[in-house]
């Protein structure tokens, strides 16, 4: 079985067009089901105790009261789950430890932040079980805490984890350290490169920590049975991880877990990793009923994991005429609870832009009282590109050269030797970046107050472990089983119409179904933008199996050669100088007699997909300061990316909106509050402040397409890409409406209007 | 915890005053249930006012209007007579978030709340607006600025409720407006308020005026001096610059997750100034 | 503790359902009645997702006691199509694509509706503000608001 299927021109009919969703109707009328729509007799309602305190060692956990309280079924704490090896595992784009797994679902010596969970009850309803928690006595033992990630890093910081000692420092340092783990990516000579250059810009950057917003908290319902096996219905981006987690922390082989996903409500990256999931087996094993367990909005926040917040350090060398010699950052993020912050990521994103003989990048991993970070949309890249792109637009500036054509100048192609180690193939930056300077919102008049930016993003895209049935029904329709997660309505789509288009039928008769984890092989999560790319790879391999079947049944039912047989528009044709002629058969009518000539025609695929390509994107944004109070408004916004080939362009275009939706909210107002106690604040969507209609305006989009060469038709991943630039093209758009640099993310009033104040002081 | 939907004030006052301070008024329920879920308020006995007619309705009486605690931010915006009078207090019950909130809010549980940055507030009290009273003790009456006395605490004594809101009459070329900063465009409490009230004479020149900060101190303030700024004045960039000195010396802010003490300070000027400028423009629109 | 009893009208249909007073009417919706369409995704009016109406007057859900439902008329999204025939907002959402998860879907639609029936020819500017209250993550909202001015259109007949 391939794992590439090399991209071929073809006409084609279906693919690039705009039919309706599979699932559209369900949607739209309250039909379709979510985590938290789904119930099943008898089920009691499970609730988590979380910790208060941001660090503290747990000295004891006693929960007999809250065992006796009539209703009360079952309670479970970290005496109920097994200690987990030192062992790594992918979930998405970032690894986890499962050791940090079950302590992260449960704590065990120690609560590492505000929200921790620290013990779970299920009981007869949702206000028993909340009785149930206040009955719960923990003793903590409360100690200091630390948040920030650059205090975290110092000596003598209060430490999270008494046996962590510096991954990636020669020798193996002789103390503790919030400091994981150190990295460094780079190729050539810095210093050489930095002493070449004829003006250098370095710059620091903040940025805090942003939740990714998925509207439907988590959501599941586990049932297990007495022979030992359990039924899980969840919200997930990742049915099968989902499993393996399950099965490892509870120590139940993989076998025994059927996971259901349900439809997701967002997820961004924010469910690719288990919550409340095992805690619900153990107490529906505990209390032999079925238990539910829905987060409130406040637990989403207090108890998930956000993307980090950061600190980075960029370094830009250019010589006069705008060719970059060095490149150098330090990015220094936050993991929160426990290690595994996507700065390797970050790292391999920052500078990839562009052709750089000279780079360095170091990053650190550093543990600090808060939620253990999980991945956001591609994780980590937005926060070292708001570093990076903004020290390009302030260099350009500092040059006179216009903000594109510094970007065309030094820009990656087809052939540039990355920093992180593979050498790039075929890509689109250039394309996006004349793109957006063709556009008619690059030569729009602006105001006062106003400015624009540009700003520019790259994701590497992945591939990995994916698998698909695809079975012809008795009557000319066929069925195509997925098992990876629709988070977003266009896949499943996308794949029915590839299936549709190698078939050369109507795309009314591929129903695209994604399955349970009983149904087919190991799929990896929907993350890294790989759904459309791999599962599509797989679905096309499927497809051109079902037509080597579909020819070799003809050949038979027909008694000619199976060199004779053609497939054609949905049919069985004789083959051009095939040799043999005869009556050509439909889908239908080889179909209704499949039973009788050999069984079901089907077609499978288990692939661990290879030759994603990477996206690359080009946004342009306008703004308006109220220089009286800070206020920043979008005016203006528009999207350049180059997804390889748009199989369904209108899911393409609201990947591109949605993303760069994203990162406005990131830009301008999301953070997350803590107080001196180490507490969340914001705990709600009142004060974590998202856009809301009135916010943004229209998103323009223009989607380029340089084909893929390691996919049937051509896909790039698309949908991590538009979250990227956002930060540092509003950054930049502020520097050129009033002639301010922000270094610290979010842009909110106050902030903006205390530099706006500062420059006038220091003026004065 | 129980729930009593009384049909009569009378009814009402009784239910408020025999439950010995454990019980709570439900009016439009968009605070007091989020208080409920999150275990901020734990009260016996509920008293849902809604069914209580002069608690719902809205009167032109006497030249001024009588608006009923209980009439929802929607059945406000939508009266036109009241917003054509008082588009300033309209102003305010606008931004109590969003469409959904407003259709249950009202001016009475966003007054009775009691949060210094209730949305309704500085305008009614720039409006002149008197609250009616009814208790155990009778009936009486309030200025608005006097009934709440800082976050989450109001003056008034137990079994007592907002019947209504008492609105003077309008005097020519008069004008109201009000303006309260957001990061975001909706769906934010508000980080500083102002609220302009003022009347102009034949002449143009402002006659009287009245000036309400919000959320830039434990209650909503009645601002004299900045008032003070305006009268005898044209309304001009120097009244306007008095003006705003004036409202932002007035504040005694806080810091939190919304803003700082100084960026409140800073902008409660800057929206006095813009308010008044709105206001202005209202009362020389208006015959 | 014993449970209040409510008497209401859903979507047209006369249902009654037991209640504990502090249950909101979204709770009650759900849980008693597995009229699942109406979500919750935060509990405290921030993001209408729960958005329904109640005597044709928008609100959300989780702001309103179960107990306040008693001889209302309630209007969730189960009641929006009429049998197998889509209202045009509802066909609108499918053909422009203004939907990805689909979990504010219902609360928006609700919304738009009640805007369109106050409101038949909205700007795009009186639309986001209108549809501030229900907030989405998947979209920037770019589509929504097209579907919606796209299906005033239809509606108006223009």
């Amino acid at each position: 079985m391939p794992t590439t299927l090399k991209y071929q021109e073809k006409d084609l009919k279906l693919v690039g067009t705009r039919p309706p969703r599979p699932d559209g109707v369900d949607k739209v009328t309250g039909r379709a089901r979510f985590g938290a729509d789904y119930n099943l007799p008898g089920q009691l309602i499970g609730k988590v105790l979380r910790s208060p305190h941001a660090h503290a060692r747990i000295k004891s956990i006693d929960t007999a009261a809250a065992l006796a309280l009539p209703g009360v079924k079952a309670v479970v704490t970290r005496d109920d789950f097994a200690e987990m090896p030192d062992e790594m595992a992918a979930v998405g784009e970032l690894m986890i430890n499962f050791r940090d797994v079950t302590r992260n679902m449960m704590a065990r010596e120690k609560a590492l932040y505000d929200g921790h969970p620290v013990a779970a009850v299920a009981a007869v309803s949702e206000s028993v079980a909340r009785a149930a928690l206040a009955l719960i006595r923990v003793e903590y033992e409360v100690l200091p805490h630390v948040i920030d990630v650059v205090e975290a890093m110092q000596p003598g910081a209060p430490l999270l984890h008494e046996d962590q000692f510096t991954v990636g420092v020669k020798p193996k340092p002789e103390r503790p350290s919030n400091i994981a783990k150190r990295l460094e990516f780079g190729r050539g000579d810095v210093a050489a490169g930095f002493a070449q250059a004829e003006v250098i810009v370095e710059r620091e950057f903040n940025t805090k920590p942003v939740h990714q917003g998925y509207i439907e908290p988590q959501a599941c319902l586990a049932s297990y049975s007495a022979d030992g096996q359990a039924e899980l219905w969840t919200s997930t981006q990742g049915h099968f991880v989902f499993r393996a987690q399950c099965a490892k922390v509870l120590q139940m082989e993989v076998s025994k877990i059927r996971v259901t996903p349900t439809e997701i409500g967002g997820g961004f990256g924010g469910k690719n990793n288990i919550y409340n999931e095992a805690l619900a087996i153990a107490l529906s094993r505990k209390s032999n009923r079925p238990v539910k367990m829905v987060m409130t909005r406040e637990e989403v926040f207090r108890g998930t994991g956000p993307t980090p917040g950061a600190n980075v350090k960029v370094k830009l060398g250019c010589t006069r005429d705008g060719r970059i010699t060095a490149a150098q950052a330090e990015l220094n993020f936050q993991a929160g609870a426990f290690p595994g912050s996507p700065v390797n990521q970050a790292s391999m994103c920052a500078f990839t832009r562009y052709d750089l003989a000279n780079v360095q990048v170091v990053g650190n991993d550093v543990t600090v009282n808060r939620p253990k970070v999980a991945a956001y949309r591609a994780p980590g890249a937005p926060i070292a590109v708001f570093g990076v792109e903004s020290v390009v637009d302030e260099m350009a500036k500092k040059l006179g050269i216009d903000p594109i054509e510094f970007r065309l100048k030094n820009a990656a192609k087809e052939g540039t030797q990355t920093y992180y180690g593979p050498r790039l193939g075929p890509i689109g930056y250039i394309q996006t970046l004349e793109a957006a300077r063709a556009h008619a919102h690059y030569r729009a008049p602006l105001g006062p107050n106003q400015g624009r930016g540009v700003a520019t993003g790259f994701w590497f895209n992945i591939g990995n472990e994916t698998t698909c049935a695809l079975n012809l029904q008795e009557d000319g329709t066929l069925t195509l089983m997925l098992g990876t997660i629709d988070v977003a309505g266009g896949s499943r789509a996308a794949m029915a119409m590839m299936v549709a288009e190698e078939l050369g039928i109507e795309f009314e008769r591929v129903r695209p179904v994604v399955g349970d984890t009983a149904a087919l092989g190991f799929n990896f999560l929907t993350a890294g933008s790989r759904s459309t790319f791999a599962s599509g790879m797989a679905s096309v391999i499927a497809a051109r199996q079902v037509i080597e079947k579909l020819r070799a049944r003809v050949a038979k039912i027909r008694e000619v050669p199976l060199e004779a047989v053609a497939w054609k528009d949905g049919q069985a044709r004789p083959a051009e100088g095939g040799g043999a002629q005869f009556a050509p058969m439909t889908l239908a009518e080889i179909a209704k007699m499949a039973g009788k000539t050999g069984g079901t025609i089907a077609g499978h695929a288990e692939i661990n997909a290879q030759g994603a390509g990477p996206g690359f994107g080009t946004h342009i944004v306008d703004v308006e300061v109220d220089r009286e109070t800070g206020w920043i408004r979008i005016l203006r916004y528009t999207v350049v990316q180059d997804v390889g080939k748009a199989i369904h362009p209108a899911y393409v275009e609201g990947q591109l909106q949605g993303g760069a939706a994203q990162g406005i909210g990131w830009a301008l107002n999301e953070e997350y509050f803590y107080g001196d106690d180490g507490v969340l604040q914001n705990p709600g969507f009142l004060d974590y402040r998202m856009p809301v209609a009135s916010d943004l305006p229209y998103i323009d989009t223009v989607i380029v397409e340089v084909p893929n060469p390691n996919h049937p038709y051509g896909v790039r991943g698309c949908g991590e890409v538009p979250i990227i630039a956002p930060m540092a093209a509003i950054a930049n758009a502020v520097e050129n409406a009033i002639g301010l640099r922000l270094f610290a993310q979010p842009f909110s009033p106050p902030r903006v209007l205390k530099a706006i104040e500062d420059a006038a002081a220091a003026r004065d | 915890m129980r729930y009593e939907a009384p049909k009569t004030l009378e009814q009402a006052i009784a239910l408020l005053a025999g439950a010995n301070g454990q019980a709570k008024v439900l009016a439009g329920g968009t605070d007091v249930l989020i208080q409920l879920r999150s275990n901020r308020a734990a009260p016996d006995l509920l008293v849902d006012i809604k069914a209580i007619p002069e608690m719902k309705s809205i009167v032109a009486d006497a030249g001024g209007y009588r608006v009923g605690a209980a009439v929802t931010c929607m059945e406000l915006i939508e009266n036109e007579t009241f917003a054509r009078a008082w588009p300033g207090v309209v102003d305010g019950v606008k931004y109590i978030g969003s469409v959904q909130v407003k259709g249950r809010a009202t001016m009475g549980g966003n007054l009775c709340n009691a949060s210094p940055a209730a949305d309704s507030v500085p305008a009614l009290i720039a409006a002149g607006a008197v609250a009616q009273i009814a208790g155990p003790q009778g009936r009486r009456e309030a200025p608005v600025e006097d009934v709440v006395l800082g976050p989450g605490r109001t003056s008034l004594a137990p079994g007592e409720l907002v019947v209504s809101f008492v609105l003077p009459r309008r005097a020519p070329h008069s004008g109201d407006a009000y303006l309260r900063f957001t990061p975001r465009t909706e769906m934010d409490i508000a980080v500083a308020g102002a609220a302009v009230n003022l009347t102009l004479d034949g002449k143009g020149v402002c006659s009287s005026a009245r000036v309400s900060l919000g959320a830039v101190a434990a209650r909503a303030l009645l601002v004299p001096a900045a008032a003070a700024a305006l009268v005898g004045t044209k309304v001009d960039e120097a009244a306007l610059a008095r003006l705003a000195a004036a409202a932002s010396a007035a504040c005694k802010p806080i810091d939190d997750k919304r803003g700082t003490k100084e960026y409140r300070i800073k902008v409660a000027g800057v929206l006095a100034r813009r308010a008044a400028k709105i206001a202005l423009e209202r009362a020389r629109g208006q015959g | 503790m014993s449970r209040n009893h409510v008497s209401t009208t859903v979507n047209g249909d006369r249902v009654e359902f037991l209640c504990e007073t502090g249950q909101t009417l979204l709770e009650a919706l759900r849980d008693e009645l597995r009229l699942t369409g109406t979500k919750e995704g935060c509990g405290t009016g921030d993001c209408g997702a729960c958005s329904v109406t109640v005597d044709g007057r928008l609100v959300c859900a989780c702001l309103m006691l179960a107990v306040e439902a008693e001889d209302k008329a309630i209007q969730t999204i189960e009641g929006m199509a009429a049998g197998e025939a889509l209202h045009p907002l509802q066909k609108k959402f499918i053909e422009h694509a203004a939907l990805q998860c689909g979990i504010c879907t219902p609360g928006i639609l609700i919304a738009a509706r009640a805007l369109l029936e106050r409101n038949p020819d909205p700007s795009e500017s009186e639309v986001r503000y209108w549809l501030a209250g229900n907030l989405c993550r998947c979209t920037g909202y770019h589509k929504i608001v097209d579907a919606v001015l796209d299906a005033a259109r239809e509606m108006r007949g223009a």
